[in-house]
């Protein structure tokens, strides 16, 4: 049995289109910072450093680990680097987390981020596809997801207006996240259905952002977490699995490898009936669609019924399950560090830290008495998927 | 003059891509004989178009002898893209889809014409528009229109 | 059949943020043709060119920029002959002098061209000096390269 291990500090860089103040590195060392600063440590008390980024197009330079060594606190430590496509940032905490969890590390820094105003980021994401059979239809991620999409809809009679309705909800949770990068308090169902057409049938407001932030979070060890916060948020579960690409009957509106991710976590973390234990949910939604296909995935909801979950009001900040209080994907998405915002801000409800002062102004996204919280991330040509459970509770 | 906050530039990757035995041959036949070949897998008898040597959800070997595809099949799915972006490929607006070849258990890829996009369904029939010039590519096929 | 290639390019245009501090060392290499680096206050090493606001070793912030001499010396040095592919042109063509160059009153090296030299003449702790352009652009190549002094 792995030890236990919580996170016991975190740190966000305020999400834009474009940071014209600081480098790549210089956002990096922000989150490193904040993180340290939240847990009232320094560099000294960290034994090593996990750190995480997109493919290296989006910024046009390579090895961005190499670039931002220093400034993710990694002089003279040891260092990894991780890279998971869009889920690099979820995949990075697990990292940080599975350095603590095997005994041989007390307290583990994972930083991520990235600066995707650097680059051009739909070509970047273009050069995913596979170079002959697909790279020269793609249009980033935009044209993958919407393949998904369509067949999801056909398969369950997913409707436009459920898919603008998560928009909806998103883009107005957002408001409450000084982090997050699109808040819209005035958002319509009918202004996403009236916004431009992308890749059908995603539309401008059913796609998130490109944003340059950083993030960072601290694992430590039982012993260690309890004398660095009074509250820890307790890490009871941990999956990640990958899918193929182009295999033998895949089902677009199937996500297997969420299906068993979801299922282990669970598993780890004593959860029977995820609906009703899990108090609040930040999942990668880069897509609106995705946010009801990875609700039943992650058994939220029975297959098909990713509909009926938003019309039924259950994943509003006032309902049974909240999905995505800080605005998720759909407000921010850095690619780099999205993954990881889904661990810190999942942490943050379950450590009572989801309201916060920041520039005189109050914000707050906490989900009262939150005490389990689930973060979710997927990458690649959507074949990774990743599942981490936080617990206010130890045991 | 303003302080500099910003460097501009090109980075250029050139490559070049070696296919492998494997896909040589796929368009060894689609350039000669207007064939679609799919593989195999050992272990579940699904067949992977393009043919690959491992059946990636069993990881097991495909069998040796390839099996014909028809150029007709089913549309798994597809959409028009619109977003122009620099570097893009294919100039916007087109249309692709993942295409279910009878015979096959996996998608194939192409761009879908001759059918405006609101006429389109999910499962409708499709058939291959080759292409009279052909160099072994994808664009073998030109494309796929409505099946006749 | 013919194993089959594809040959193509991908271009990666690219729009980097500098940061504050190497805005201002590409700011002062180009309006008053000086050097300029960072002192971390705690280790008191000075970085030039300083690539952040911040010491690498300390995690501390620096805020003291100091200005040094447009004189060195060779700390070590390579004769670089292979030539890159096409689109990946550096400043010259091969062959070239590259040399590690510490400058007085700094604790890094700058990385740049040896000129005017004759490759076996080369050697390390050779004293050298600045070669500024007329025209500058706020780059590295605002200093065209660094040549024997003395």
């Amino acid at each position: 049995m792995p030890r236990k291990v919580a996170v016991v500090g975190t740190g966000q860089t305020v999400c834009v289109m474009r940071r014209e103040d600081a480098s790549f590195p210089g956002m990096i060392y922000e989150a490193v910072n904040r993180a340290l600063k939240d847990a009232e440590l320094t560099l000294a008390d960290i034994d090593a450093i996990v750190f995480g980024s997109s493919p290296e197009y989006f910024e046009g330079v390579n090895h961005p680990e190499k670039w931002c060594g220093e400034a993710s606190g990694g002089f003279l430590k040891p260092q990894f680097r991780i890279h998971t496509g869009g889920t690099v940032g979820s995949s990075t905490g697990i990292a940080g987390y599975y350095h603590v969890a095997s005994g041989l590390f007390d307290v583990v820094l994972a930083v991520t981020g990235d600066k995707l105003s650097e680059g051009p980021v739909q070509l970047c994401l273009s050069t995913v596809y596979d170079p002959i059979f697909g790279r020269d239809f793609a249009c980033g991620a935009p044209s993958a997801v919407a393949i998904q999409s369509r067949r999801y809809m056909h398969k369950y009679g997913i409707t436009e207006v459920q898919a603008a309705k998560v928009a909806v909800k998103n883009r107005k949770n957002a408001c409450n996240n000084p982090y997050a990068q699109l808040k819209f308090p005035d958002i319509t169902v009918e202004m996403v259905l009236n916004s431009p057409v992308i890749s059908s049938p995603l539309r401008m407001l059913d796609v998130c952002p490109a944003s340059d932030g950083a993030c960072a979070m601290i694992f430590a060890c039982e012993e260690k977490a309890k004398k660095i916060t009074k509250t820890p948020a307790w890490v009871k579960g941990v999956s990640a699995v990958a899918e193929g690409v182009n295999y033998v009957n895949r089902d677009w509106a199937e996500p297997i490898a969420l299906i068993k991710a979801a299922k282990t976590a669970y598993s780890q973390a004593g959860i029977t009936d995820p609906r009703k234990e899990i108090d609040v949910a930040e999942i990668y939604e880069a897509f609106t669609y995705q946010e009801l296909i990875w609700s039943e995935g992650l058994g939220f909801c029975g297959p098909g019924e990713g509909g009926k979950l938003i019309d039924e009001g259950v994943t509003e900040m006032t309902g049974e399950l909240p999905i995505n209080p800080s605005g998720g994907v759909l407000s921010t998405n850095t690619i780099g560090a999205t993954a990881m915002m889904r661990q810190v801000e999942a942490a943050l409800q379950v450590m009572g830290k989801a309201r916060e002062v920041y520039e005189g102004k109050e914000y707050n996204r906490q989900v009262e008495g939150a005490k389990i919280a689930l973060a979710h991330g997927w990458g690649g040509a959507i074949q990774f998927h990743n599942v981490m459970i936080l617990s206010s509770n130890p045991d | 003059m303003a302080e500099i906050k910003e460097i501009k530039g090109k980075i250029v990757v050139p490559y070049h891509w070696s296919y492998g035995a494997t896909i040589t041959k796929f368009f060894q036949e689609t350039r000669e004989n207007k064939k679609i070949y799919g593989a195999r897998c050992t272990k579940c008898k699904g067949v992977l178009v393009p043919p690959v040597r491992l059946c990636g959800r069993c990881f097991a070997p495909t069998e040796e002898e390839w099996v014909e595809l028809s150029d007709h099949g089913r549309l798994v799915s597809f959409t028009t893209v619109y977003l122009p972006f620099p570097g893009q490929p294919t100039e916007p607006p087109y249309t692709y889809g993942m295409i279910r070849l009878d015979g096959a258990d996996t998608d194939f890829p192409h761009l879908i014409k001759e059918i405006d996009e609101d006429k389109m369904k999910v499962d409708m029939r499709l058939q291959a528009v080759w292409s009279e010039e052909r160099k072994g590519n994808l664009f073998d096929i030109k494309y796929f229109k409505p099946e006749e | 059949m013919e194993p089959l290639v594809k040959e193509g390019n991908i271009t990666v245009p690219y729009q980097w943020t500098t940061g504050p501090a190497v805005g201002k060392f590409l700011t002062e290499l180009r309006d008053n043709k000086k050097i300029m680096g960072l002192r971390c206050p705690k280790c008191k090493r000075l970085f030039v060119p300083p690539l952040e606001l911040f010491c690498g070793r300390c995690f501390v912030e620096m805020k003291d920029w100091v200005e040094v001499s447009e004189e060195g010396k060779v700390i070590s040095y390579t004769v670089v002959n292979l030539p890159l592919p096409e689109p990946c042109q550096p400043p010259l063509p091969p062959p070239y002098a590259l040399a590690a160059i510490r400058l007085e009153g700094a604790d890094t090296e700058i990385i740049h061209l040896l000129g005017e030299v004759e490759f076996e003449k080369i050697k390390i702790g050779m004293p050298v000096k600045a070669v500024w352009k007329e025209k500058r652009e706020g780059s590295i190549l605002d200093i065209e390269h660094f040549k024997p002094r003395g």
